[in-house]
């Protein structure tokens, strides 16, 4: 990579003005509220840009580039029908609990709805997984700077070994998120979400139009691509007839209902954000913001993929994965890759790996770091890359912030040390960071051995999502829920997909972290239908479990449920807005605007 | 929260705008933007990054001058058994 001195002015000027916010942020920091929920003081737009910036980590970028490249427009199921029916569901019926309750958490929302071990239970898998997925985000982010050979440079004038990039990598990384935290807490997370996601169209959109443009715009696409790939819902009928491996039902069922519903409307992640907004009608409006954009995301981040398949193969300028940074390999110019994307390169032989029937491995992963680096000059490329590492700071930095709130508030001051002055939550909370970005960095370390991440943060999602959103459903709206039922039916549902994942596998996998630990009992057509269907499981025995075990349990007195369920709540006050700012009314355009999407691109 | 984000933010925009139309500028022409499909790739994108970061930086401003109003009667409920 030839980077100049532009580039790496940009890029480091990028880096002063995050460490800039912190920085400016530090003297509003006075109470624990100020840190961890950002004094509940944001105006909408912000928490809503945050809101879709907090997901836009490592799985986003790289793996839906990767998915579009190899799999085509269908991809785009994950956002039309996988974020915004559950934006709106979140923004129009779940917000007025989560933010009218009072409650400074998602698990908080848990012990003021249910009891005491339902919050406990979910504290405690909530902060494993944030940890787990910021360490996911730290580890791939120190991967690409090495297989780009971004400080090589930097490194070989400096006389160090160039093996130690990766280190170094995960070094910088973690003291930048660290000390913006640090500083400025949830508000300074939240800001340079903001940040990073107006990064991510300046560097993204300039992709695109340079790509499109140079393949013949829209219509050349359509002659260099598989006529498939530019429809989503073809072969959907059957799991066999489309490359998703999945059938219609489960993709509606298992991704668009209940994983896309337990992420968006109960994953801290993300609910953070809304909960930092200055009232109640902000809060609402903050998922209804975030869905417009996320509607449009695929044009940034699945599209380079598709064009990185039609660009015609000139491989001098692309990087493929190698094992020791610094040795370009000669497989950059090996014939079985596909447009800018090369083959998967064994790491410890140095060969081209192959599949069981005979034919290279495509590293679909390098599709949009290959698009930067084949169509960006030198000075626009510093841009794409500063969006690039951007994009993962922000997945890191709002696991980071969530991991804070949820141990300082539900786990240290619930169970290890009571009535302590605010001023040491406070403090508390500050130290927590550190001690989170320790636990992610151990964490790169180990997922060292997983290398699809996508897979990864799927199988984490459904295991510890996919039940919850059943309990949800269930306390919101169903006033006889109790918290024995909530509780129990968690804890199975849990145990469930745990199970499921254990027994079954998909075609092709060998048992192991893909599924079939304990004896494969059945096999999926592919490893996405292993996920949704283990999510269909899990949350319908969490929801048959919990309904059946309210019916013979006590429920709460219907005086204390005021405020948490739907039936007992008055409704929010919408009599001074105009009826097009009314959430329900921008939730039904919002979808509207979907399904014209989907209809156009079927 | 009395920083408003569209300041720093505006700001950033700015600068790194100014960096590629002056890089933009001065590289007209060379061989470089071979890649971007003949196009001179940086003077383009730095020019919409500076007129958006201009933009950004005048908003706030604009609305740092401008008073609090106060939100609806009703429209914020104190429910259930929070903190």
């Amino acid at each position: 990579m030839n980077l100049t001195y532009v580039d790496w002015l940009i890029m480091l000027l990028y880096f002063v003005f995050v460490l800039g916010i912190g920085f400016a942020l530090k003297r509003f920091m006075k109470t624990s509220k100020d840190y961890l929920q950002a004094g509940r003081s944001l105006p909408a737009w912000i928490c809503g840009l945050a809101f879709i910036s907090a997901n836009l980590g490592a799985q986003e970028v790289i793996g839906m580039g990767a998915s579009g490249a190899k799999y085509g427009i269908v991809t785009s199921h994950f956002y039309w029908i996988g974020a915004i029916p559950a934006m709106c569901f979140v923004g129009v019926f779940m917000m007025p609990f989560y933010y009218g309750s009072r409650a400074r958490s998602v698990p908080e929302f848990l012990r003021l709805r249910f009891d005491e071990k339902t919050r406990a239970w979910n504290a405690c898998s909530f902060a494993v997984m944030t940890v787990f997925s910021s360490g996911i985000s730290m580890y791939a982010m120190a991967r690409l700077i090495q297989t780009l050979h971004v400080f090589d440079g930097l490194f070989r004038s400096l006389g160090l070994p160039v093996d130690w990039i990766f280190h170094f990598a995960i070094l910088l990384s973690a003291l930048i998120v660290l000390c913006y935290i640090f500083l400025g807490g949830l508000t300074s997370a939240i800001y340079n979400e903001v940040l990073q996601f107006f990064l991510i169209v300046a560097g993204f959109l300039p992709l695109v139009w340079v790509g499109l443009k140079n393949i013949g715009g829209w219509n050349g696409l359509k002659q260099a691509v598989p006529a498939a790939y530019l429809h989503s819902w073809q072969g959907m009928g059957h799991a066999t007839t489309n490359p998703l491996g999945v059938d219609w039902f489960g993709l509606v069922a298992g991704l668009g209902f209940v994983l896309s519903f337990g992420y968006w409307c109960t994953d801290f992640l993300v609910i953070q954000t809304a909960m930092a907004a200055n009232s109640e009608e902000s809060a609402r409006r903050v998922p209804l913001i975030a869905a417009l954009p996320k509607m449009f995301f695929p044009a940034l981040v699945i599209l380079p993929g598709l064009i990185a398949i039609a660009t015609p193969a000139v491989q001098q300028h692309v990087m493929t994965h190698t094992a020791t940074p610094g040795t370009v390999a000669s497989a950059s110019t090996d014939p079985v890759g596909r447009g800018l994307i090369p083959a998967k390169v064994d790491p410890v032989t140095g060969k081209v790996m192959i599949d069981t029937d005979g034919h290279a491995i495509l590293d679909y992963d390098l599709a949009i770091p290959n698009m930067l680096l084949h169509y960006f000059p030198t000075g626009i490329l510093g841009l794409g890359l500063t969006a690039l590492l951007a994009s993962f700071m922000s997945g890191m930095a709002g696991n980071v912030t969530a991991f804070n709130t949820v141990w300082t508030f539900d786990i240290y001051q619930s169970y290890i040390n009571k009535g302590a002055s605010d001023a040491h939550y406070l403090k508390m909370g500050r130290w927590t960071t550190v001690v989170g970005i320790l636990i992610s960095m151990m964490t790169a370390y180990v997922v060292m051995g997983f290398n699809n991440i996508m897979d990864t943060l799927q199988l984490v999602f459904s295991i510890v999502n996919a039940p919850l959103f059943a309990t949800f459903l269930l306390g919101m709206f169903w006033k006889r829920t109790t918290g024995h039922a909530a509780f129990i039916g968690l804890a199975t549902g849990t145990c469930a997909a745990l199970l499921h994942h254990g027994l079954t596998i998909s075609a092709g996998a060998s048992p192991g972290v893909h599924g079939g630990w304990i004896t494969v009992v059945h096999t999926y057509p592919s490893q996405m239908a292993l996920d949704y269907w283990q999510a269909i499981f899990a949350f319908g025995i969490n929801f048959v479990l919990a309904a059946a075990i309210s019916l013979v349990t006590k429920p709460r007195p219907e005086k204390e449920l005021v405020g948490l369920v739907y039936s007992l709540t008055p409704k929010p006050v919408e009599h001074h807005m105009a009826w097009y700012a009314k959430p329900s009314v921008i939730a039904v355009i919002l979808i509207a605007m979907g399904v014209t999407l989907n209809i156009i691109f079927r | 929260m009395s920083l408003d984000l569209r300041v720093p933010m505006g700001l950033m925009f700015t600068i790194v705008g100014f960096i590629l139309t002056l890089y933009g500028a001065v590289t007209h022409g060379s061989a470089i933007y071979e890649r971007s499909a003949g196009m001179d790739i940086n003077l383009v994108w730095g020019l919409v990054m500076l007129a958006f970061g201009v933009c950004m930086l005048m908003m706030g401003r604009h609305a740092d001058k401008q008073p609090k109003v106060p939100p609806v009667e009703g429209s914020d409920r104190p429910l259930g058994h929070g903190h």
